[in-house]
């Protein structure tokens, strides 16, 4: 690690025998207890619950170029309530969109309890100046976002500038407010689990709520192992400093199975204190209507078709 | 006036070194008393076999190949001594040849016996020869000569140590061998070399504790009883030919070891 | 963010997240109320039968043959018959026997897993991932080599050896089957295989599959019985005994075949070190001292049951180790989610909690993680032992049980020696970043496997058996050949 910057909240250099601050993954293992794990069987009452809290936990995402109002508007409705036809479905947690659209969403929102997440920090590719950066972030929070999304300069922490990351997630939380910032690693372009597990570090002791594994704007994003080893980082930071910090899978999530296989690792790893969208969020768009379809198989015992859900 | 000819004390070879049977006792053998070794020189001569293995062990095989070569070379210069030991000429040339052969397996065995194993997994797997340890070696009594040579030379260019108990009838050639090795670069405790009852001393080196592996080709009536013995400690018990030179005498003497990593970044 | 959570639920929501049941079906496996033996391609009838029981809960499944000796020397007679024919048919005629039971192993691998899972108590995720898979590969490997021999041992006319009596034990029924049966039909030998007491049901079932495979009658018998039919396997007139199971059967055996000229090979009891430096990925190290030790409920004879842990990393290590041991889910071998399932036998139940009560008399700490067991059947709840000196007991003898000994080390030099300092030598497992420090231990670990940065890993192209007191003998890929061929030239035990 480059040269340690002045650490917040209790992440001071060990003194005491304890973990390997920084450590090492090894891959073959790592990805061996990811698909151990995948294997877990959730059947009845155990899977409707998974199959709700995935709900519950979901970011519902739009981050594309051709983002309207009226699109907008419409995955506003469906965060609300996802299924109009069983009211007993949970909302989601939050919306996810550009910064311009927040104002749309925030107030297709009021009074749902649904929250608006916006991107921010020259979204997806982070490479802007820091001024800039900031300034994004201002905005969103001044246009009304209660989450922030940030990505962190991945070209500064490849070539091995950690303290220029480091600096810029602080100076970013500085900016949220009291907004709360989800730090996007963008895994695909670390390489490494061993960069995965630096960069979680990273992000959590320059004061990031959550790590998220993605932008969704990249093939290979969010995967079980990665997660696993985002999850042990952060149950690291918690045996060391009792602090809490949220992990949020994005992209590539887009089974019901697949969602419970996410959430099974949290429970094992982590315990049912995570299990909640305060410390676990989905970022998805596709998964909820697999959800819900699932949901009814488990209600009326009888498979689904998607021309009953609607596309939002 | 003819001279009276100086005639040579036969004595144990242990550690490098020429001592007396520690009891005190030989027997004749060939016109000659020889030493008779008891069931503490056997005790000894595991001991420094045990304490030169790991050296021995890990020594280079280039290494072993070379001081194994050397024992070739030293019993060039003395075939008319040898000769005059066992059956003769052609029998000291053919136990010169062996240790020959063998010396120049000792940096291709690993090659010949090992393996790279492709296994259904992001895993490199490698599988190598390693000596077992300590070998007790009972040589045939005839031929005296080849037969010990035949039997040691593999054991000793797997990495092993050997303590062997020599032709019980015909043990002078294993003396002379002793010398030849004595007098080459062969590190002290590699070879140890017992004359002596082989009824009464196999079984000791066939209980022992800390001998890892029994090459019974000589011990003719005793076998069964040798075997039992070696259960004890899992011995491998090899049953080898006098007159043998392959691959596969030195694999006898060796352990497999698979070792697996993983693959990743 | 906790009011987001509360206006957003609008059902009740269990604060805790029990996984339901998930138990396997058992209706795939049906069994008969009584086995006789398999012996020259028929069912022969015994005098004596015993029961053979689930262990998860002590029901009776089958009643079993109780071989005697007139039986086996039946068996062995059957096997010489077949030998005539079987030694010379062409070994690609033999491969493709070998090639049809993989493929109907694979076929059948649910059956199996159930049946496995039923009668030895291993939870059904091992013998479905692990078990089966590698039953099936191992024939399909070994068919492969059937008409290569010369291949394998180039210049020195590998012939088989003839009978060979085969005793396996109870922790991998049906892979223990497979290691020996497909590398001795390979190198045309035929078998009489005796499974272990406990569990006989794989074995039998395997049966139907020569059937299917139309494997001619006697090239594989199999009897059944207790410890009196395995005495008799090895006294039988076979050519060559290859035994897995306890050092002190093995001893027994060794003594047995004494001055006879009958071939041998041992794979026998372990009591590996699995050692753990402070650099290692912890996480996964930590993962893989689980998996050492509680796979299989530690009824494995390569089982990590000595933990080395390198004193700068002792306290975190322990108590990472600790909290994983917590999300084992101990119960019904037939659940899905089921970790560690069901100990074989009242039996080794007795042997562990003797083991276990030496340990904390002699002073050792003991952990285990809260877990409620079920009220029938042989359970043990994973135990892991702190405080422990080399001279204790649980470090120095098998426990063939889900119980971890943890000690300590300073340094790669006191590692080597420790892990070392058994009178056994099957396997050892080394955590460490750092490649040279890998390849310098695994140089000096006086153990047929290495395992690094992993543990327990089978294959069939990778050569499995001990050094020392472990066994001798080589079972896996090339090298697992050569107990069940004839050479010119020296032969030992271990071929």
């Amino acid at each position: 690690m480059a040269k340690a910057p002045v650490l917040p909240r209790g992440f001071e250099l060990p003194l005491k025998q304890r973990l390997p601050r920084i450590g090492s993954i090894d891959q073959v293992a790592v990805e061996q207890r990811a698909a151990e794990l995948a294997k877990r069987s959730i059947k009845k009452e155990s899977k409707v619950w998974a199959l709700e809290l995935a709900i519950r936990c979901c970011d519902l995402t739009t981050l594309e170029g051709q983002d309207t109002p009226g699109k907008v508007a419409a995955l506003c409705s469906k965060a609300i309530r996802p299924d109009p036809g069983d009211p007993n479905v949970p909302s989601v947690a939050a919306v996810c969109v550009y910064p311009n659209l927040v104002p749309v969403a925030k107030e297709r929102l009021a009074g749902s309890g649904v929250k608006v997440a916006s991107v921010a920090t020259y979204f997806p590719s982070g490479q802007a100046p820091l001024d800039v950066k900031v300034r994004d972030v201002e905005d969103a929070v001044a246009l009304g976002a209660d989450e922030i999304d940030m990505v962190i300069d991945r070209g500064a922490f490849l070539s091995g500038r950690d303290a220029k990351v480091f600096d810029e997630i602080v100076q970013v939380k500085h900016a949220c407010g009291d907004a709360h910032l989800k730090v996007i690693l963008e895994v695909a372009e670390l390489g490494t689990y061993d960069n995965v597990r630096r960069a979680s570090l990273l992000a959590m002791a320059a004061g990031g709520d959550f790590i998220k594994t993605s932008t969704g704007k990249l093939p290979g994003a969010a995967t079980l192992p990665v997660q696993l080893v985002m999850l042990e980082a952060i149950r690291d930071v918690y045996e060391e400093t009792g602090r809490k910090v949220g992990m949020k899978p994005a992209g590539g999530i887009r089974t019901s199975k697949n969602a419970i296989q996410y959430l099974v690792q949290v429970h094992e790893t982590l315990g049912p204190d995570w299990l909640t969208p305060d410390l676990y969020r989905i970022g998805a768009s596709s998964l909820v209507n697999d959800i819900l379809m699932q949901l009814r198989t488990q209600k009326l015992g009888a498979y689904q078709s998607k021309d009953y859900f609607t596309n939002d | 006036m003819t001279r009276l000819p100086v005639n040579k004390t036969y004595k144990l070879f242990i550690g490098g070194a020429f001592p007396r049977s520690e009891s005190g006792r030989t027997y004749e053998a060939q016109g000659a008393n020889v030493a008779r070794a008891s069931r503490k020189d056997v005790r000894d001569a595991v001991q420094a076999a045990r304490a030169a293995q790991p050296k021995w062990g890990s020594a280079t095989a280039y290494n072993r190949g070379q001081v194994l070569y050397r024992i070739a070379e030293m019993m060039e210069a003395r075939v008319a001594e040898f000769a005059a030991l066992c059956s003769g000429k052609a029998e000291v040339e053919k136990s010169i040849d062996r240790w020959v052969w063998y010396a120049g397996f000792a940096d291709k065995l690993a090659q010949v016996l090992g393996s790279s194993n492709p296994v259904a997994g992001p895993y490199f797997n490698f599988t190598v020869p390693e000596p077992t340890g300590v070998v007790g070696v009972v040589a045939p009594d005839e031929p005296p000569l080849l037969g010990l040579v035949s039997r040691v030379a593999p054991a000793l260019t797997g990495g092993n140590t050997v303590v062997a108990l020599a032709s019980e009838t015909a043990p002078l050639a294993s003396i002379e061998l002793a010398e030849a090795i004595a007098t080459s670069d062969v590190p002290g405790g590699v070879v140890n070399l017992l004359t002596g009852r082989r009824a009464e001393l196999a079984p000791w080196l066939a209980s022992h504790m800390d001998v890892n592996a029994l090459d019974v080709t000589g011990a003719d009536g005793l076998r069964p009883e040798l075997e039992v013995a070696a259960a004890e400690n899992v011995k491998r018990v090899v049953i080898g030919e006098p007159d043998a030179q392959s691959l596969y005498e030195i694999s006898a003497f060796l352990e497999l070891k698979t070792v697996w990593h993983p693959i990743g970044t | 963010m906790t009011d987001l959570q509360k206006r957003g639920d609008r059902s009740p929501v269990p604060t805790d997240w029990t996984y339901a049941p998930a138990p396997e079906s058992t209706d795939i496996v049906s069994l008969q109320d009584r086995y006789e033996l398999f012996i020259g391609g028929t069912w022969v009838e015994a005098k004596e039968h015993f029961t053979t029981l689930a262990p998860r809960d002590e029901s009776p499944l089958a009643e079993v043959a109780q071989a005697g000796p007139e039986d086996v020397a039946a068996a062995v007679a059957a096997a010489r018959d077949a030998y005539r024919s079987w030694s010379r048919l062409p070994g690609s005629e033999r491969a493709k026997y070998l090639f049809r039971i993989a493929r109907i192993l694979a076929e059948r691998s649910r059956e199996f897993a159930v049946l496995e899972s039923l009668n030895g108590g291993k939870p059904i995720k091992e013998s479905r991932d692990v078990d089966l898979p590698l039953a099936s590969a191992h024939f399909f490997y070994y068919a492969g080599w059937a008409d290569k021999l010369e291949y394998a041992f180039p210049n020195r006319k590998p012939k088989p050896v003839g009978v060979a009596g085969q005793i396996i034990p109870w922790n991998f029924p049906l892979l223990m089957l497979a290691w020996k049966i497909a590398p001795a039909l390979a190198a045309g030998n035929t078998v009489v295989l005796k499974p272990a007491e406990t569990t006989p049901l794989t074995a039998l079932l395997f049966a139907d599959v020569l059937r299917q495979a139309q494997l001619p009658a006697g090239v594989v018998n199999i009897v059944t019985g207790d410890g009196r039919t395995g005495a008799a396997l090895v006294d039988s007139e076979v050519d060559k005994i290859a035994f897995t199971g306890s050092t002190e059967v093995g001893k027994a055996i060794q003594r047995r075949v004494a001055g006879t000229g009958k071939k041998l090979t041992l794979e026998l009891g372990g009591k590996a070190a699995n050692i753990l430096f402070d650099d290692a990925a912890l996480d996964q190290a930590v993962e893989g001292i689980i998996n050492g030790i509680y796979f299989n409920q530690g009824h494995v004879c390569c089982a990590g049951s000595r933990l080395f842990v390198q004193e700068s990393i002792y306290e975190p290590a322990v108590e990472k180790l600790k909290k994983r041991m917590g999300t084992l889910r101990v119960g019904d071998p037939l659940d899905k989610n089921t970790d560690v399932g069901a100990i074989n036998s009242q039996m080794q139940l007795d042997r562990i909690n003797e083991l276990v009560a030496a340990g904390k008399e002699e002073g050792a700490e003991i952990y285990q993680p809260p877990c409620r067991l079920p009220e029938k059947g042989y359970w043990f709840a994973p135990t892991v032992f702190t405080n422990v000196a080399q001279s204790y007991r649980i470090a120095q003898e098998e426990i063939f049980g889900p119980v971890l000994s943890v000690l300590t080390f300073r340094t790669p030099e006191e590692a080597v020696e420790k892990a070392n300092n058994t009178p056994y030598g099957l396997s050892a497992g080394v955590w460490t970043e750092k490649g040279s420090r890998i390849l310098w231990m695994a140089q000096r670990l006086r153990a047929g496997v290495v395992w690094a940065n992993t543990f327990n890993r089978f294959d069939p192209t990778s050569p499995f058996g001990g050094y020392k007191e472990s066994g001798f003998g080589r079972e896996g890929g090339l090298h697992g050949l050569e107990p069940y061929l004839s050479f010119d030239g020296a032969e030992t035990f271990g071929g």
